[in-house]
């Protein structure tokens, strides 16, 4: 096979590092994961995939890293078409996948020097990358110790090092802080900025809005195998069209409290019952709270809690699918 | 601190190296020979359950046979008496490398590859390499056969020098040096079928159901020639049925190899090992994608 420039689309913008189009996975049984996905990565970003479990974003790095086969529409990865030449793709992408797959044969170092063999990397250049990278993420004196022995947050670093060893392109990682405690997931989230930092393009899956928010660049907003919306954070959120957030516990019949308060409320642009609260958008927060408070009592309600937040990606979700972004 | 994408030059801070992209066939063949270099590693790592697995079988089985039986008088082989004794062990000795070489295929290839489909996904980094995946599948084949000759290498002398009557060998080095190779790979052929189509939960009856009938169906303690006189209405049923069973075509080649005893012709046990090979490499990669691409 003439390899060299195969699968290397013409059309491929300059500084793109993936593009999708009509991307579409239809699985036996005919569920739709993944519905007609239109993506463009730019190089050096952190592109966020948001969504609740069974969005299709799994599927949708499966498909980028051709591990998933799309019923229909095309993916370039580094370059190259994955559909197509799936083996040259390989060499340009980098995966973190959401279980952990070392290789329970081998110790930590040694996961990642055959990693680097695999990818071509001499035994020496594999060698002295894979105790640079041992250091880089805080597993040097875990280098000859079993796979096993490791704690969630070590194998998650290790499986990272793992994914970067040979400098792919596009660094992939499927939901790569579930299941971490909290101290491993912000040390997981500096390692990410640090990996930013160096210009690596990074797609990561998330169904916690808030590592959304802290790390990405761009996030595309996912339900249903859709994308329901894509942007900046900031600007995802400003999108909502209100500056703060009112949830309102109450006994009683919640939406018509949200009718009532949406008539009654000033500055309160939309109401709507979210599981067994009651949120509000409002723009501008002073004087909301005792306006909300009179108002309920006013129709009879009780009620029994109040919040004030800024809008969240969680906002932008509720607002697009009507639902939690975690239910 | 979320803000709009600041694309930075790549390249410069030494990260991406797209432009580095190598020929597919050279990463895919770099990348197949760092497989069987991960494969034979975890193997020298686990010498110390490599030894007994892979040992202990074959030593009871001549041990039991040619040297316990004959030891306290108890016939086996049609026969006793040095004579009868000496044509058991050497019958027997072919048998031996034929189920230590299949046994290989289970313990080294479908064995740790249920697990890995199994329960811990582990072999999908491997099949993130970069070439393609039916050469990962290869690969596996590969290195089974390689532990498929080791085996057969450590197991051959024991059979040889355990049995308290003579063994008599006559090595064919042409037929040696094609066949027990050819062996090795049908059996990790094979074994890569069943890693690919058992789970976790079926593995006893992989054992039970297939493993154990073949091992005791495919002339390992007996020739196939001499099946003949069992017979249904004047049918030699045993004779044609054991003829599905891959192993037998291993030990009555062995028996052509290395020793003196009556075999079956050589051409229909290369053929047969050759269509069988042929056989489970085509199910066990076709297998082996099924189960990493959906």
């Amino acid at each position: 096979m003439p390899a060299d420039d195969a699968g290397t689309s013409d059309s491929a913008r300059e500084g793109e590092v993936i593009r999708t189009e009509g991307l579409t996975k239809v699985f036996p049984g005919g569920v739709k994961a993944v519905d007609n996905l239109d993506l463009s990565l730019r190089r050096g970003e952190i592109f966020g995939l948001l969504g609740p479990n069974g969005a299709g974003k799994t599927t949708t790095v499966g498909m980028l890293t051709s591990m998933v086969i799309p019923t229909e529409g095309s993916a370039v990865v580094g370059g190259v078409d994955v559909i197509a030449h799936p083996a040259l793709a390989k060499q340009a992408i980098g995966v973190v996948p959401q279980t952990n797959t070392l290789d329970r044969s081998l110790s930590v170092e040694e996961n990642l020097y055959f990693h680097g063999r695999f990818f071509g990397m001499s035994a020496r250049d594999a060698k002295t990358e894979a105790t640079r990278l041992l250091e880089k993420f805080w597993l040097t004196d875990r280098a000859s110790a079993e796979v096993l022995e490791l704690s969630g947050g070590m194998a998650q670093r290790l499986m990272v090092a793992r994914a970067v060893m040979h400098r792919p392109a596009i660094l992939f990682l499927d939901e790569p802080t579930a299941g971490l405690d909290p101290q491993s997931r912000i040390a997981l989230w500096q390692i990410l900025h640090e990996l930013h930092a160096e210009g690596q393009t990074i797609l990561l899956t998330t169904h916690y809005m808030e590592e959304a928010d802290q790390l990405c660049n761009r996030v595309a907003i996912m339900d249903h195998g859709r994308i329901l919306a894509l942007d900046t954070p900031g600007a995802l959120k400003r999108g909502v069209g209100a500056d703060t957030i009112v949830t309102v516990s109450a006994d009683g019949h919640l939406d018509e409290l949200a009718g009532l308060l949406e008539a009654r409320v000033p500055g309160v642009t939309n109401a709507k019952r979210v599981d067994s609260t009651v949120q509000l958008l409002a723009t501008g927060s002073k004087g909301v709270l005792p306006a909300v408070v009179t108002a309920a009592e006013q129709g009879g309600f009780t009620v029994t809690d109040l919040s004030l937040a800024e809008p969240t990606l969680e906002t932008v979700f509720i607002n697009l699918t009507g639902k939690e972004l975690r239910d | 601190m979320a803000t709009t994408a600041t694309p930075r030059t790549a390249d410069a801070a030494g990260v991406s190296l797209t432009t580095a992209r190598r020929n597919t066939v050279t990463a895919s063949w770099v990348a197949f020979k760092a497989l069987l270099l991960r494969d034979l590693t975890v193997l020298r790592k686990q010498l110390n359950e490599f030894l007994p697995r892979t040992l202990l079988q074959p030593f009871l089985l001549v041990f039991v046979f040619t040297y316990v039986f004959p030891k306290i008088g108890q016939g086996v082989g049609g026969g006793t008496g040095p004579v009868a004794e000496s044509a058991f062990a050497t019958l027997l000795v072919a048998g031996v490398v034929g189920i230590t070489i299949l046994f290989q295929g289970i313990q080294s290839v479908a064995l740790p590859m249920v697990q890995e489909f199994g329960y811990t996904k582990e072999i999908e980094d491997r099949v993130l390499a970069p070439l393609p995946v039916s050469l990962v599948a290869l690969g596996k084949v590969t290195s089974g056969a390689i532990q498929g000759l080791i085996a057969a290498l450590l197991v051959f002398p024991i059979a040889a020098v355990v049995p308290a009557n003579d063994v008599h060998l006559e090595f064919n080095w042409p037929v040696v040096l094609t066949l027990v190779p050819l062996a090795c790979i049908t059996s990790s052929a094979l074994g890569l079928t069943f890693g690919t189509r058992f789970e976790p939960r079926t593995v006893p009856m992989m054992f039970g159901v297939i493993v154990i009938p073949l091992t005791f169906l495919g002339c390992v303690y007996y020739s196939w020639t001499a099946l003949g006189p069992i017979k249904i209405w004047g049918f030699s049923w045993l004779k044609w049925l054991v003829l599905v069973n891959p192993l037998v075509y291993m030990s009555e080649g062995f028996r052509g190899a290395f020793t003196t005893a009556d075999h079956m012709s050589l051409a229909v046990v290369y053929l047969a090992l050759a269509g069988f090979a042929a056989l489970f490499l085509y199910l066990g990669i076709n297998g082996f994608k099924k189960r990493v691409l959906s």
